[in-house]
């Protein structure tokens, strides 16, 4: 059966471009984990990077995520070569364009939800605001966490702790968000609540995703698949209609 | 509040067993520093004190009479070396020898001058005019030898606070009144209004009534020292209108020595400083601030690998935290902020509880033990200059010893830190 052809939502300028990437880990044993990756996620798009453990997707995330850089080839996001940038610039740059969200929440303990979602702004800004404290208390809302704003972490359950990761993943208006194995370490029941999230926001604020999935489920619901078997992007396809 | 100071407060409060462990740590240091130093500088002071209080700060004489040149039995000079530059003045001498003199109490030349010249040495606070010598004291067969002082009363109490030493009587030199030490009196078994002869080699021969007696804390002055007025003693030592000393005090104890030098410079006289004269007791005090500092120093350096260590620690405990600050947009510069903050709050913190420590020991052990006077046996001086050298230290020892571990986690790999935690 072929393919579905790739369809993204916005075919203007890509937010992510990488071309003939690679990369090597270690010195004397170098090994390669990423080998010649060419790939783009345009405006809005919401696709699935799936594949084996191992395969180098969360190396790939990485390096699109700004926080490690390609051995050769180029990672443009939203069209600036990040390889002239140094370490100032790139985190400046991931801060306000790249919002996170991991399979394991990573909140910071010490913070309540509120400040947990404000941080990415004060880190910012350099100190908090009461704009920034407007918009956190917006989205902690929309994420259905206004009654938990100053409960810490530990406090929330997992579907309540990965909520308050995404609501900090959109503090900044990021254009882009990475989403590593989000709903990996919740029950079916808030895996598909968190799931729904995120693609409201995708359809809401035209954010585009990428997101690290080994759930075929959760893949069948984005726009696209892409598939990276031993460093390598093996595959390309649309997801099948009514997936998401 | 800026998100560095926000993020280190929150860290600081949430790693509540670290916070306390470097509390601790800082907390005793700048207490054993605060404790010490009082301790030995307390010391110090009463020592100098002590020592400082039967005598004047420097004193200035008429130089040594010079040896003479006697060839063949005649006087030929006090100048030896010129006799070595020219040995052919000596013709054909047949003995040549040096004669050392005895030194016979002698006058400072136009000494009201040169009183006047050296008050006007910059650090000369006082100066006082001195009549000394040797002399007998008799009342009835008992007899002692002792150190006849005359001086001018009002100048004399500037140079030394008698007045404040007086255990019976006054402290009053007019006319034939004597004051004399605890010791002499009850040497001579004499007290106020009794009489004492006092005689002098020279011949001079007076009998004063005792107007006071004074302990000075030195029993070999209060055991020897009879003051009478400069004239009684102008008399006695037959040095009528002389002066045998200027005795003078100084604002800094410790420039005494510099400014008997300029002294000397300025009036070509003989100028001794406590310091000189008290090279033994210089030398122990220097001593034992030497120790003193070497202990403090060897605590600075415990303290700060003490709070270095635990902050690699909580630097490594945190990986992940760091990790996820970097990923969400904060530079390395605000993490490497982050940390350098929380040693200098460790640090100030610590120097509070330590002022507190260091404060409470002092004045529990200034307490232990007192003088029959009722003072402390072990006086302690809490300076304000001890509290604000031992904040800097805090401070420095914070910032300093949190720079390693802030700059480790400042260069942490957020995408390592965060996946391997």
């Amino acid at each position: 059966m072929a393919e579905p052809t790739v369809k993204a939502a916005d075919t203007g300028s890509p937010v992510v471009l990488l071309e003939g990437v690679t990369r090597d880990f270690g010195e004397t044993v170098v090994t390669r984990v990423l080998k010649s990756i060419d790939f783009r996620l345009g405006g809005g798009e919401f696709t699935a990077l799936t594949g084996p453990s191992g395969s180098g997707k969360s190396t790939l995330l990485n390096l699109v995520g700004l926080l490690d850089r390609a051995t050769t080839g180029r990672v443009c996001l939203d069209g600036v070569d990040t390889a002239g940038l140094d370490d100032t610039a790139l985190t400046r740059l991931r801060g306000g364009s790249i919002g996170f969200v991991f399979q394991f929440h990573h909140l910071l303990p010490a913070f309540t939800a509120l400040e947990n979602v404000m941080l990415p702004g004060i880190a910012r800004q350099g100190r908090p605001s009461a704009a920034l404290r407007k918009k956190a208390l917006e989205l902690l809302d929309r994420v259905g966490l206004s009654d938990r704003l100053k409960f810490k972490p530990s406090a929330l359950s997992g579907g309540q702790q990965q909520r308050v990761a995404i609501a900090r993943a959109l503090c900044l208006n990021p254009r882009l968000i990475l989403a590593d194995e989000p709903t990996g370490n919740l029950d079916t029941e808030a895996s598909d609540q968190v799931f729904e999230l995120l693609r409201q926001i995708n359809r809401e604020e035209h954010t585009a995703f990428l997101v690290v999935t080994h759930d075929l489920n959760i893949a069948a619901r984005c726009d696209r698949i892409v598939e990276l078997v031993d460093g390598r992007i093996t595959s390309e396809r649309a997801a099948a209609p009514g997936g998401g | 509040m800026s998100f560095e100071w926000f993020v280190a407060l929150r860290f600081l409060r949430e790693g509540r067993i670290q916070t306390v462990l470097i509390l601790l740590g800082v907390s005793v240091g700048v207490g054993v520093i605060i404790f010490l130093s009082a301790l030995i500088t307390g010391l110090q002071a009463s020592l100098i004190d002590k020592t400082l209080g039967s005598q004047a700060h420097i004193v200035v004489q008429p130089p040594d009479e010079m040896p003479r040149l006697i060839v063949d039995g005649v006087v030929a000079g006090t100048d030896p070396a010129a006799l070595a530059r020219d040995p052919a003045a000596l013709g054909e001498a047949l003995t040549v020898r040096l004669e050392k003199p005895a030194q016979r109490p002698r006058s400072i030349n136009q000494w009201p001058q040169v009183m006047r010249e050296v008050e006007q040495v910059p650090g000369v606070i006082a100066v006082s005019p001195l009549v000394a010598g040797s002399a007998f004291v008799t009342r009835g067969v008992a007899s002692r030898s002792v150190a006849l002082r005359g001086i001018d009363p009002e100048r004399f109490i500037r140079i030394i606070d008698l007045s404040a030493k007086m255990t019976a009587g006054v402290f009053r030199v007019a006319g034939t009144e004597a004051v004399i030490g605890t010791g002499l009196a009850t040497d001579l078994g004499v007290r106020t209004g009794d009489r004492i002869r006092i005689l002098t080699a020279d011949g001079g021969n007076d009998i004063f009534t005792i107007s006071g007696v004074f302990d000075l804390e030195n029993q070999a002055v209060n055991d020897s020292w009879v003051l009478v007025s400069l004239k009684s003693a102008q008399n006695l030592l037959d040095l009528s209108g002389g002066i045998s000393a200027l005795e003078a005090r100084v604002d800094r104890i410790f420039s005494a020595e510099i400014i008997a030098q300029q002294v000397a410079r300025r009036t070509g006289l003989v100028a001794d400083s406590w310091m000189k004269l008290n090279r033994q007791l210089l030398v122990g005090l220097k001593s034992q601030s030497s120790s003193s500092i070497m202990i403090q120093v060897f605590v600075v350096v415990a303290v700060a690998l003490g709070i270095a260590s635990v902050l690699v620690v909580w630097v490594v405990q945190k990986n992940r935290e760091i990790g996820i600050l970097r990923a969400v947009g904060t530079t390395r510069g605000q993490i490497l902020r982050v940390f350098l903050i929380q040693g200098l709050l460790l640090g100030a913190a610590g120097w509070v509880v330590g002022v507190g420590i260091g404060t409470t020991l002092s004045l529990f052990f200034a307490g232990l033990a007192t003088n029959p006077d009722g003072s402390p046996t072990f006086p302690v001086n809490l300076s304000g200059q001890l509290m604000l050298g031992t904040l800097v230290m805090a401070l420095g020892v914070g910032l300093f010893s949190a720079m390693a571990p802030a700059r480790r986690a400042a260069n942490l790999d957020p995408a390592e830190a965060i996946h391997r935690g």
